[in-house]
């Protein structure tokens, strides 16, 4: 069982405070989302959760065992793995090499070719494309090898930030089936998300994180519904809708 | 015109190049690796130039030999160091990093030189092997041993190294952390971890540089600066980061100072490096071989 617990966390850079008092839970098997506007402190609740930048004030729970303080490296050993905004891949290094680096941990390593088969039919073209340097893939490529480099950790926990961002609308459609597929397969994940709607479609649950506080939560189908929800998050046709046929 | 002179210079260029080659290595590691930019590097050239010549001088073991030692020696005191000093330089932001390893390197630096004019005094010293000055004679080229067996070392070192970081799985760790160490702690690298060893891998390095130094040119406290100041250009003649690339611009920049001596006479030939520095600083500033 797993299960992710924010506490009232606090974080800040420097001087300027990012999160104040966020809690949130996330429990085994769930895809929770996290929506809310540009700055509203997603990232930076995903960054804390994965170690990146810890909370000044409050805890995280994993399982119920207080992370807040360990390293990023340390909770990817306990299955957390985050993809950062951007993806963030080693521009290059080779598709196969990125992939290989993402089973880094010991436990990992062990089943590296039993994982690199799994993801290479989840995502044949990283397959096709193994020997090629990741920065010459396209967005769409380069955000399926993002994703598959976090599988070759084999996640327990899979935080993404933005996996939509700058990507082709088809793209992202692919991109959240593939997601689904995970978490049928047993991987508890956790989604910052500007394309509301596509979100609240794939998710279980929801938060709404507005100026660094929690403003809002509930299941998917309550958010699709509400009021508030539906005018700041769903006003505009999603770029799905309205983006011309590619 | 006759050539052989021409030719002489340019195999002796070769030669040059290869040890500028390997003394710049252990810097580039570093430097791409981690934004640290030593330039104690020279000094650290300088321990293992003395490390050779005193094992020599006590136990008579050639420097080309003892290379078994000297490298691991510095390997260690490479730890050493980053776990005393740079440990605390690298967990500042990219931005401070390099001031701030720069006050600390060339604080390093100081020392080091002081402590080896207290140790082993200011005196200039040298390997001389019984084998020295002998060397083959191909159409009137002559091929000194010691400086064919330092090409040789270089390039098995570099060729090491870049085997290392491209073929392990602990080295692929050093380059992923090197192109963004963020996202590689977010595969589960330890970032510090392999800060800790890319530092001694570059201080091992600079153990090969200073056996060829002891056989071929002279080890005394203050040579490190000038050491580090040629590692520094050809770093940046091939770009941040490249070790295949710095050990080729090395190499160039022996050939080019080679050449240099019938163009500006051989009392500038030092200019020569600099003037190159400041061409590719102006003309293509990621360097030759690097990607940016």
């Amino acid at each position: 069982m797993l299960e992710l617990e924010a506490d009232d966390i606090y974080v800040s850079y420097g001087d300027l405070t990012a999160l104040w008092g966020v809690t949130l839970r996330v429990q085994q098997g769930e895809i929770v989302v996290l929506i809310g506007p540009n700055g509203a402190g997603k990232t930076t609740l995903m960054r804390a959760v994965a170690g990146l930048q810890p909370p000044y004030r409050g805890r995280i729970l994993l399982d119920g065992e207080p992370v807040h303080q360990f390293r990023s490296h340390q909770l990817v050993e306990r299955g957390v793995v985050l993809i950062p905004e951007g993806r963030r891949l080693f521009a290059g290094m080779t598709v196969l090499e990125n992939l290989t680096m993402g089973a880094y941990t010991p436990k990992a390593r062990k089943t590296l070719d039993e994982t690199l088969r799994r993801v290479y039919t989840v995502f044949p073209v990283l397959a096709e494309r193994r020997d090629q340097a990741a920065g010459t893939l396209s967005g769409g490529q380069q955000q399926m090898l993002a994703i598959g480099r976090a599988l070759m950790a084999q996640p327990r926990l899979l935080l993404l930030d933005e996996p939509s961002l700058g990507l082709a609308p088809l793209v992202v459609g692919d991109i959240f089936d593939v997601l689904r597929q995970i978490n049928q397969d047993g991987v508890t994940v956790l989604l910052a998300e500007q394309n509301a709607r596509m979100a609240l479609e794939l998710a279980h649950r929801a938060y709404i994180l507005e100026e660094g506080r929690v403003s809002g939560e509930g299941t998917a189908q309550e958010m699709l519904q509400a009021d508030h929800v539906r005018r700041a998050y769903l006003g505009q046709v999603s770029p799905l809708e309205s983006a011309p046929e590619a | 015109m006759n050539l052989e002179p021409v030719i002489q210079n340019l195999v002796f260029g070769l030669f040059v190049g290869a040890l500028y080659g390997i003394a710049a290595v252990g810097l580039s590691l570093v430097f791409g690796v981690q934004k640290v930019l030593n330039v104690a590097h020279g000094s650290l050239i300088m321990l293992g130039g003395y490390a050779s010549f005193w094992i020599f001088t006590w136990y008579g073991i050639d420097p080309f030999i003892s290379i078994v030692l000297t490298v691991p020696m510095l390997f260690a005191f490479g730890l050493a160091l980053y776990l005393g000093l740079f440990r605390f330089v690298t967990r500042l932001g990219e931005e401070e990093r390099i001031k701030n390893s720069l006050l600390i390197s060339f604080g390093l630096t100081l020392v080091l030189e002081n402590v080896a004019i207290r140790l082993w005094t200011a005196d200039e010293r040298a390997v001389t092997t019984s084998y020295a000055g002998d060397g083959l004679t191909i159409e009137g080229i002559a091929f000194p041993y010691t400086r064919v067996a330092s090409l040789i070392v270089a390039a098995v070192g570099v060729f090491l190294l870049h085997t290392f970081l491209t073929r392990t799985f602990a080295g692929k760790a050093i380059r992923a952390t090197s192109e963004d160490w963020e996202a590689a702690s977010l595969m589960g690298i330890n970032v510090q971890r392999t800060y800790m060893v890319a530092f001694a891998l570059g201080t091992a390095m600079a153990g090969i540089a200073g056996a060829l130094v002891s056989v071929s040119y002279l080890v005394a406290p203050g040579i490190g600066l000038a050491w580090t100041l040629k590692a520094l250009v050809v770093v940046v003649l091939a770009g941040m980061g490249s070790i295949l690339g710095a050990f080729a611009a090395g190499i160039l920049l022996g050939l080019v100072e080679a050449l240099s001596i019938y163009v500006v006479g051989a009392s500038y030939r030092e200019v020569v490096g600099l003037l190159l520095f400041v061409l590719v600083l102006l003309l293509r500033p990621q360097g030759l071989f690097g990607r940016h």
